[in-house]
């Protein structure tokens, strides 16, 4: 076993605490009828459970990504005075690299296609007899247990595919067995007349189409990781990085920017919403101002600027962050209050204007006369009644907000360059689109990747909307 | 009404002086100015004597509000506020890092710019438009739910693919027009087309869906009812009061763009190497050029403001309800 010390990055906690706080949420939201209600709406929507199975598939793969921890150097050889045996590597790496290790450790030489066992591009090779021959050299790893590529490659790559759907087919009616044995249990009926229920879409949430998400994610997801044992199953990028491992490296960045946003923009829109729809007067006239101020400045401008300052307080001061991990770390999470401090001020108008209908309801009236404090009526009658607002614009927001990532990446204003994610991987494969023949691979995975999550997201949210929203239910 | 406009124009200076002050902060105060000259002129060890060269040959050896040494008024003109934020309200924006004069530049490339983004606008309402009436006029059956299915997949997509796909299919594989570059007269058209339907086509996603509710929430009002219960037909209803009623909300709310057009599309243009203000913008922030960066920030300010004013008058014009107090 490795000695490792862990690693806790800034966002890591954010992340893990944002876990935390809707789990907790999640667990309130138990108590209350409609809130209860409203979700069974979502667990019952097919849309909905398939969305959400495949959301927390990645949420899954960016949570491992984001346990980090830094390898113990093994003891120098010839170190005579072995002042500190328990010298720490610079290189912070997380347990997502850990699971990967192949991956992340078999670079080859540069570019090579999905499933090649030579190099994409022709090299003059020495041979044995001293001639120099032009020739696609073999890859280091990919298919380097092949002894005569020509014939065998196309066998052993469907060997493989067969190999790893009858390993996906295993995992998939174990765990559909465990879900319905589970539902079942909870039903206090047999297992054949839970299966039956299930299948037949009765089984209470649309369990259904939970088990044909994950089965077609494991049609594709068994083959390939099978195949990676052997080949670099999306190609490899320009320093020989196998793309698969890049793609999921990808999706924390995505995640963390998706969510750890919201930081910012909940408390400052809630609060500032409220507080100008309540009160009124100036303190209305001054946050109407403030955000007036801020939605007149285009929003990459904004960015641009911040990004750019940013970006100078963090070379000033090198000596604040320990690795350069640390410091990427540092800005992606500027980048994410950078991104929250100019996208408030949508909720902030919504929730100002419903504050000020909520503000001659009745029942808040009745507060008033009562003699209840301005605080306490903001808290227990116009904040409850606004939740399903801050919800279905947290919900809709995350979308967008992995969208902005590539764009903005594009643009040199987004996430450090060492800072793997959809945007850089986008960004330094567009230029070798002009190849050729052309280079797709890391373009294509990244788009498709990007495109999964994001239509999930948004499919996610439109059902969260129709079922919180009351106007529509 | 009128006094409401000036009103409006009144208030809007402040809310440039409040644009004018972040940007200040930011540039400024987060970063003094020997940081910045640090940075640009890039060595680690640059000697005091270079920034101080560097601060002068920008006027940035002032103070930053107020100079004590300076007398009377001018302690409060001969400041960095006063002459890189404050000189903005009368359109000059000094010079770039590379000396060329910035308001000759932004006047030069605002053609381009305007060249690319009004077409895409204009195209992009009547494409957008239609597609939501479509999907209207078959509401409820299974082609509305694929046009709603494929909505949401288009809008799932990343601009930059409608762009790196189009740019390789059209000109790469098609060579139907040139990858990037642009040219003068009608010469331009042959750079412009390719552009202008990408921009329409990754715009259609978010806004068709964005319309059809709007629609449908106007073609189940009882005054649609009664103009089918009168025997016009569904196209004659469609066409004559869901059309017209729902443009309202549609137009007021694309308005606030019209004037921010001359912003140009900064990721369009500089993908199609489109001497606009967009990749204007894109190169200065890339080359760290903030004298730019500042002026295209208060000029972006400037449109959206005088485009919420445009707003809140076209509401006067479309709907004759709207009273502006």
């Amino acid at each position: 076993m490795i000695d490792v010390q862990p690693v806790f990055l800034w966002t890591d906690l954010l992340l893990f605490g944002l876990i935390i706080c809707i789990a907790l949420a999640a667990w309130r939201a138990r108590c209350s009828e409609p809130a209860r209600a409203a979700w069974r709406r979502v667990g019952e929507s097919a849309v909905g459970m398939t969305s959400l199975t495949v959301l927390l598939l990645f949420l899954v793969v960016g949570l491992v990504d984001s346990l980090h921890y830094r390898p113990y150097l093994p003891p120098a050889k010839n170190d005579k005075v072995a002042a500190d045996p328990r010298a720490l590597s610079t290189e912070v790496r997380s347990a997502l690299d850990a699971l990967a290790e192949p991956l992340r450790a078999r670079t080859e030489k540069t570019y090579s296609a999905p499933l090649a066992y030579v190099l994409f591009a022709k090299q003059t090779v020495e041979k044995a007899d001293g001639t120099q021959q032009r020739e696609f050299p073999r890859l280091k790893f990919g298919g380097s247990g092949l002894q005569y590529p020509e014939e065998d490659h196309i066998g052993d790559v469907l060997g493989r595919i067969g190999l790893g759907l009858a390993l996906a087919a295993g995992a998939w009616c174990m765990l559909a067995g465990a879900l319905v044995q589970g539902v079942a249990l909870s039903r206090q009926v047999p297992f054949g007349a839970a299966w039956r229920a299930v299948w037949r879409g009765k089984g209470g949430l649309a369990w259904r189409a939970m088990l044909v998400t994950l089965g077609l994610v494991f049609l594709f997801a068994g083959p390939i990781a099978v195949l990676a044992g052997e080949y670099h199953v999306f190609g490899t990028d320009k320093v020989g990085q196998d793309v698969l491992f890049l793609t999921l490296k990808s999706i924390r960045t995505a995640l963390v920017i998706g969510t750890l946003t919201t930081l910012v923009t909940l408390p400052l829109a809630v609060a500032l919403g409220i507080m100008a729809g309540y009160l009124g007067g100036w303190v209305d006239d001054v946050i109407q101002y403030v955000y007036t101020v801020l939605n007149s400045i285009p929003g990459v401008l904004l960015i641009a600027a911040a990004v750019l300052m940013m970006q100078v307080v963090i070379d000033t001061h090198p000596h604040w962050f320990e690795t350069a991990a640390e410091r990427a770390d540092a800005r992606l999470l500027a980048l994410c209050l950078i991104l929250g401090m100019t996208s408030w001020t949508g909720l902030c108008r919504l929730l100002r204007g419903e504050t000020l209908k909520l503000r001659e309801l009745e029942y808040v009236q009745a507060a008033r006369a009562f003699g209840v404090s301005t605080a306490r009526i903001l808290s227990r009658h116009v904040l409850p009644n606004l939740m399903h607002l801050v919800l279905i614009a947290l919900v809709m927001d995350f979308s967008g907000l992995v969208l902005a990532e590539a764009v903005l990446s594009y643009v040199g204003i987004g996430v450090d360059p060492n800072t793997v994610s959809f945007g850089t991987m986008i960004n330094a494969a567009r230029m070798e689109l002009a190849r050729e023949p052309m280079v797709w691979w890391s373009l294509v995975s990244a788009f498709i990747f990007m495109f999964v999550l994001v239509l999930a997201a948004n499919l996610f949210a439109d059902v969260v909307r129709d079922a919180f929203d009351p106007r529509t239910s | 009404m009128f006094a409401y406009i000036v009103r409006r124009l009144l208030y809007a200076p402040l809310i440039l002086l409040g644009v004018n002050l972040l940007t200040f902060a930011l540039f400024f105060v987060v970063n003094t100015p020997d940081d910045m000259a640090r940075m640009q002129l890039g060595a680690k060890r640059v000697t005091p004597e270079a920034i101080e060269r560097w601060k002068v040959e920008r006027g940035y050896d002032k103070p930053l509000l107020f100079n004590a040494a300076a007398p009377g008024p001018s302690s409060l003109t001969d400041t960095i506020f006063f002459e890189k934020s404050l000189r903005m309200f009368a359109f000059d924006f000094g010079r770039a890092d590379d000396g060329r004069d910035i308001a000759t530049e932004i006047r030069t490339r605002m053609g381009p710019s305007l060249a690319i983004a009004l077409p895409t606008f204009i195209l992009g309402l009547i494409v957008t438009v239609s597609f939501a009436l479509l999907l209207v006029f078959f509401r409820g059956t299974y082609l509305d739910f694929q046009g709603v299915v494929l909505c949401v997949a288009m809008m799932s997509i990343s601009s930059l693919f409608y762009i790196i796909g189009g740019q390789w299919l059209v000109s790469k594989i098609w060579h139907l027009v040139p990858i990037s570059g642009y040219g003068g007269g009608l010469d331009a058209s042959r750079f412009l087309v390719l552009p202008v339907v990408i921009g329409v086509i990754a715009g259609i996603g978010g806004s068709a869906r964005w319309y059809r509710t709007i629609f449908l929430e106007e073609a189940g009002k009882d005054y649609v009812r009664t103009a089918r219960a009168k025997g016009l037909s569904e196209l004659q209803a469609l066409f004559g009061h869901v059309l017209k009623n729902g443009m309202i909300p549609i137009l007021t709310g694309v308005v606030v763009v019209i004037p921010s057009l001359f912003m140009g599309s900064l990721i369009i243009e500089s993908f199609f190497g489109i001497p606009g203000l967009g990749s204007y913008t894109i190169d200065a922030i890339n080359a760290q050029d903030f004298p730019v960066v500042r002026a295209m920030v208060f000029i972006g300010s400037l449109l959206y403001i005088f485009g919420l004013i445009l707003t809140d008058l076209s509401y006067t014009l479309v709907d004759p309800r709207v009273k502006l107090e």
